[in-house]
């Protein structure tokens, strides 16, 4: 099967695990995640004022560029999906913002032909359970991870607004922990698996993001696990710039364990 | 004929989407919020300070900018009200008049380590900066 992918700007510079593995597993797993070409930055938030226009216009064109190549359109980067499937679900909901968005589109070198929300945004975690299927992954393991206490963070960008982003219940999600499962580990349970971080605060005001992501990693461990993943790269340089307790990787590179194509090279 | 205070609160109301007068106060947007301790005015207080046209005690605030854009507030919220999207067009308010910005570019290197995500970078000068 062939997707359409945005990396995003982090996945070629400071998250390149994330991404790397992201394309290592899909190819094991009979999905080809075709790079959409001249992709721009989300803009890492989806601002939520109706009448912000030109911020969302990266998202508008990398959608209408799966919808043109008939494929659905693929993130691996929590902020990617959550500006992306937010910017899918105001050009479907609200007629005024998409009447505008397309307006300004219309002014691109080769525009598209007005886009209304037509393509289907999965994360790839979504690609894996709803496309793949976790039985299918479950069959690919070749080094079960078996025995290992592993601690899934949400955080809050792959659930919310859960009205949007219809991954999985925003309040006891399950689609990492089943996952973990599928590659052989133990998933741990944690209050905080779907709290913040504290985000991009850590900018400013990095005492308020370390407070929030020391009570996230410090539930993780008490909670007995050995390791905790991630699909964002900000909430794992929260965690792990404020001294985890416990190591923190992203999920694409423990699927990549378990497919056994994890490399030294990018090992943490 | 609308006062200024009137036009610009309509304004708020209509770039957010939001309906103060669905909140039956219960306070759970306070009570989840992440950056409870860091706000000057916090969510509960946006949604009835906007409701009453209380606008230029919040746009002076330093809260604007300890939000999280986390939308604990707006998924927990038991009458939909969505306090982050009023803290959002509050701060856009703001930071939309010239010279206003919270920060801009020239304020990164400073900020930064080696290790900083650009989604970091690119999301601070979209929630603080235009």
């Amino acid at each position: 099967m062939k997707v359409s992918y945005f990396p995003g700007c982090t996945l070629r510079t400071k998250a390149k695990q994330l991404d790397f593995y992201a394309r290592r597993c899909a190819e094991i797993l009979g999905v080809e995640l075709c790079e959409l070409e001249n992709w721009q930055c989300c803009g890492g938030v989806f601002v939520s004022a109706k009448d912000e226009i030109a911020s969302k216009l990266p998202s508008v064109r990398a959608l209408a560029a799966a919808r043109d190549a008939e494929q659905p359109l693929v993130t691996v980067c929590s902020a990617c999906h959550n500006v992306i499937k937010q910017t899918n679900y105001a050009m479907q909901n609200d007629a005024d913002f998409a009447a505008k968005v397309n307006c300004y589109m219309s002014q691109d070198p080769e525009p598209a032909v007005p886009y209304a929300g037509e393509t289907q945004v999965y994360h790839y975690l979504e690609l894996l359970r709803d496309v793949v299927g976790f039985d299918k992954i479950k069959e690919a393991v070749v080094k079960p991870l078996t025995g290992r206490k592993i601690a899934a963070y949400y955080g809050c960008l792959l659930l919310r607004p859960g009205k949007v982003m219809q991954m999985d219940d925003v309040e006891n999600p399950v689609i990492m922990e089943d996952l973990i499962r599928a590659l052989g580990a133990e998933p741990v349970i944690y209050a905080r698996r779907n709290e913040c971080c504290g985000g991009y605060v850590a900018l400013e005001d990095p005492a308020s993001a370390k407070k929030k992501s020391n009570a996230v990693s410090e539930n993780a461990a008490a909670q007995g696990a050995e390791l905790m993943v991630t699909a964002c790269p900000l909430c794992k340089y929260n965690l792990v710039k404020n001294g985890s307790p416990v190591p923190v990787v992203y999920f694409t590179e423990l699927l990549a364990e378990a497919l056994g194509v994890k490399e030294d090279t990018y090992a943490e | 004929m609308l006062n200024k205070d009137e036009r610009r609160k309509e304004q708020i109301l209509r770039m957010s989407g939001v309906n103060p007068r669905k909140c039956m106060r219960c306070g759970k947007c306070s009570g989840t919020c992440p950056s409870y301790d860091e706000m000057e005015y916090h969510p509960h207080q946006f949604v009835y300070m906007v409701e009453n046209g209380e606008l230029d005690a919040l746009m002076q605030s330093d809260s604007l900018y300890k939000c999280l854009s986390c939308f604990a507030c707006v998924d927990r919220c038991p009458r939909g009200v969505e306090p982050a999207k009023l803290v959002e067009a509050l701060r856009l308010t703001v930071i939309r008049e010239k010279g206003a910005n919270h920060m801009t570019p020239n304020d990164i290197p400073a900020l930064v380590d080696e290790d900083m995500p650009q989604q970091a970078l690119m999301s601070a000068m979209r929630k603080y900066a235009k």
